[in-house]
């Protein structure tokens, strides 16, 4: 066990640093370069100025020796100022990342919800009309544009019921806080549930073809006990596993969501600072939200054994 | 599935048509039969076709209507829906249903286009990895499980968002409209290959260790011919199903990155872009919001309604009644 939590937290890392690497190549490519912003802002600048300005901040050197630097630097904690907001990162980073894993787990939370039920009225008869009515609902979660599905809520609860707020934060009180959630919360539960479903129903029918079940049934249990005491268990393996290996694409479905409701999240924040050019917030940004997923899918092969005793690790 | 087993096979369907159950029959009747038991699917390809060929046949509407799709009627802005404008117009007086079909050949084309590219790169991923095992199996599988589980929607923005002439392209080649169709594409297919990997990888090694295989080896075949000859036309299936469901799924990628403003480049429409200033009309123009998002969500339930209907046809072991 432990040799296999070692193996995993050894490709995690590489997976990150490969990433490091790739993010801080993109972002040498991005439009516009930090000197060039800096003339704009001040033209009394001179050529020489520049030059000199280009080797205070080292962008005469190769892409190599820069990534380097800021590798180092960065593994020492200073991880750079963010050209927007004039602050550390990390200062803007956290407090973000915090209120995406807010949106992200009353989303998850809630998708789960609806699925259970739903899930197992599908499963209780395979091809019957309620499996088939789940299926064509779970079809249409996963083809709904998610972005779309936010317009229409809000040209629903925003703009024909006025019941919501269109988006922003609110003013921080745990009311308002909760009535600026409740449309992006809805949006991506609606965008996600289709998956939950799929996944669910598909688990929770084949943990029913199991021969204890059938003795289950044999023996007289009702069929509330057979699901909730004997198929849910077995369910719930596959499902929380390929939720939680899921969890980027819940990430990506975050992003839309925050971008469009005006959320301030770690998906907005990457979204404005490539927008507005704010190149070491982005950078930082995307490794904070990979090395967030990294950590999900390690945990997800943890949560696979804990709930699985057959699983054995070599 | 060539078209000539259909033909023989003609006086058996008749006889399904009548009722009498056919077990087996030539591979290509099954699949006819298996297909059209999913009536979903069947309306889902004739839905899609439809979409398809009203996108291009796009310049017949515009002389019916005698109205461009670029072309711009300052008097009639959002106006509602009338014999000139059957969906009506968008806020910059241009017909909606002229924009919606243009928007629709963009959108399926890089759509079709991302799909194909990303199920070459899948399916050539999945041979290698499937047929030499060992370390570079190990290798690609660990870089699939990589980028599936990436925050990927962040990463595609930051690529749409590189400066193209910063990797040596020429200015003028950059600026074109092909150059933006093309990267999207590109970007779009660079997310959606793994699936396929995966599938063909699974096949493949199933296959390999099969008899005929293992003659064909024997008797001297090298690994390129065994791979095209022998392995790639049995693993087909899965890279049919794994492309049409893929489609879907490139559909939503391209619209999302073209609703941020980083895929099709107005004034070019694609369903994306189309809602991109939907979010400040919603208040006086809510149906230009309705309108593109319809267009995606049809197509792209239709595209896995397809997809899903393929998958049990193809599949004999799928066989569920």
């Amino acid at each position: 066990m432990t040799a296999f939590l070692g193996r995993r937290l050894v490709e995690s890392l590489i997976v990150l640093l490969v990433m490091s690497f790739v993010v801080y190549g993109l972002i040498g490519l991005m439009p516009g370069d930090p000197i060039d912003l800096m003339v704009t802002a001040d033209p009394h600048l001179t050529p020489a100025d520049l030059v000199r300005l280009k080797a205070l901040y080292g962008l005469d050197q190769p892409l190599l020796e820069r990534y380097w630097n800021w590798l180092t630097a960065a593994l020492g904690g200073d991880l750079g100022y963010s050209r927007l907001f004039a602050l550390p990162v990390e200062a803007i980073l956290l407090p973000r990342l915090a209120n995406t894993l807010t949106l992200m787990g009353l989303a998850f939370a809630a998708a789960a919800l609806i699925a259970l039920p739903g899930a197992m009225l599908a499963a209780r008869r395979p091809g019957g009309l309620a499996d088939g009515a789940v299926n064509l609902a779970a079809f249409a979660g996963i083809s709904l544009p998610p972005f779309w599905l936010a317009i229409l809520l809000i040209m629903l609860f925003a703009v024909a019921l006025g019941w919501l707020p269109a988006g922003g934060m609110g003013s921080g009180s745990l009311a308002s806080t909760a009535r600026h959630l409740a449309l992006p919360v809805l949006a991506l539960t609606l965008a996600s549930v289709g998956g939950h479903l799929r996944y669910l129903r598909a688990s929770l029918i084949e943990a029913l073809r199991a021969d204890h079940i059938r003795t289950a049934r044999a023996k007289g249990l009702s069929e509330p006990q057979v699901i909730w005491r004997h198929a849910l268990r077995n369910a719930l393996i596959p499902y929380v596993t390929i939720l939680a290996l899921d969890f980027g694409t819940l990430f990506s479905g975050a992003l839309i969501t925050e971008t469009i409701f005006g959320w301030l999240g770690m998906g907005k924040t990457i979204y404005d600072a490539i927008m507005g050019n704010d190149y070491n917030l982005a950078l930082v940004g995307l490794l904070l939200a990979t090395t967030t997923v990294l950590l999900a899918n390690l945990l997800a092969d943890l949560a696979y054994a804990w709930l699985d005793p057959r699983v054995s690790y070599r | 599935m060539s078209g000539g087993p259909i033909q023989e096979r003609a006086p058996l369907l008749a006889a399904e048509a009548a009722g009498a159950a056919v077990p087996g029959g030539s591979p290509a009747a099954a699949f006819r039969r298996r297909f059209l038991r999913h009536p979903l699917a069947v309306g889902a390809l004739a839905l899609l076709l439809l979409i398809a060929a009203a996108s291009a046949g796009e310049p017949l509407v515009e002389q019916w209507l005698g109205f461009g799709a670029e072309q711009i009627d300052l008097l009639a802005r959002s106006a509602p829906p009338s014999a000139a404008h059957p969906l009506g117009t968008d806020e910059l007086g241009r017909d909606l249903l002229l924009r919606l079909l243009r928007g629709g050949r963009v959108s399926l084309g890089v759509g079709f286009a991302a799909a194909l590219v990303a199920a070459t790169i899948g399916t050539v991923v999945g041979l290698v990895a499937g047929y030499l095992g060992g370390r570079v199996d190990a290798l690609l599988m660990r870089l699939v499980d990589s980028v599936i589980a990436l925050p990927l929607l962040p990463l595609l923005i930051v690529m749409a968002a590189v400066d193209l002439t910063k990797l040596g392209i020429p200015q003028s080649v950059a600026d074109s409209g092909s150059a933006s169709l093309w990267r999207i594409v590109l970007l779009v297919a660079l997310v959606g290959w793994t699936t396929t990997a995966r599938l063909v990888r699974g096949t493949v090694l199933s296959l390999k260790a099969r008899e005929y295989v293992r003659a064909a080896e024997a008797l001297g075949a090298g690994p390129l011919r065994i791979l095209r000859r022998h392995i790639l036309p049995n693993a087909l299936s899965p890279v049919i199903v794994a492309t049409t469901l893929s489609v879907g799924n490139v559909i939503l990628i391209e619209s999302v990155l073209s609703f941020l403003g980083l895929g099709i480049q107005p004034p070019l429409p694609s369903w994306g872009n189309m809602l991109t200033g939907a979010q400040e009309t919603i208040w006086s123009a809510p149906m230009l919001a309705v309108w593109p998002g319809l267009a995606i969500f049809v197509t792209v339930i239709a595209a896995n309604f397809l997809g899903d209907g393929l998958q049990d046809a193809l599949d004999p072991r799928t066989d569920r009644r």
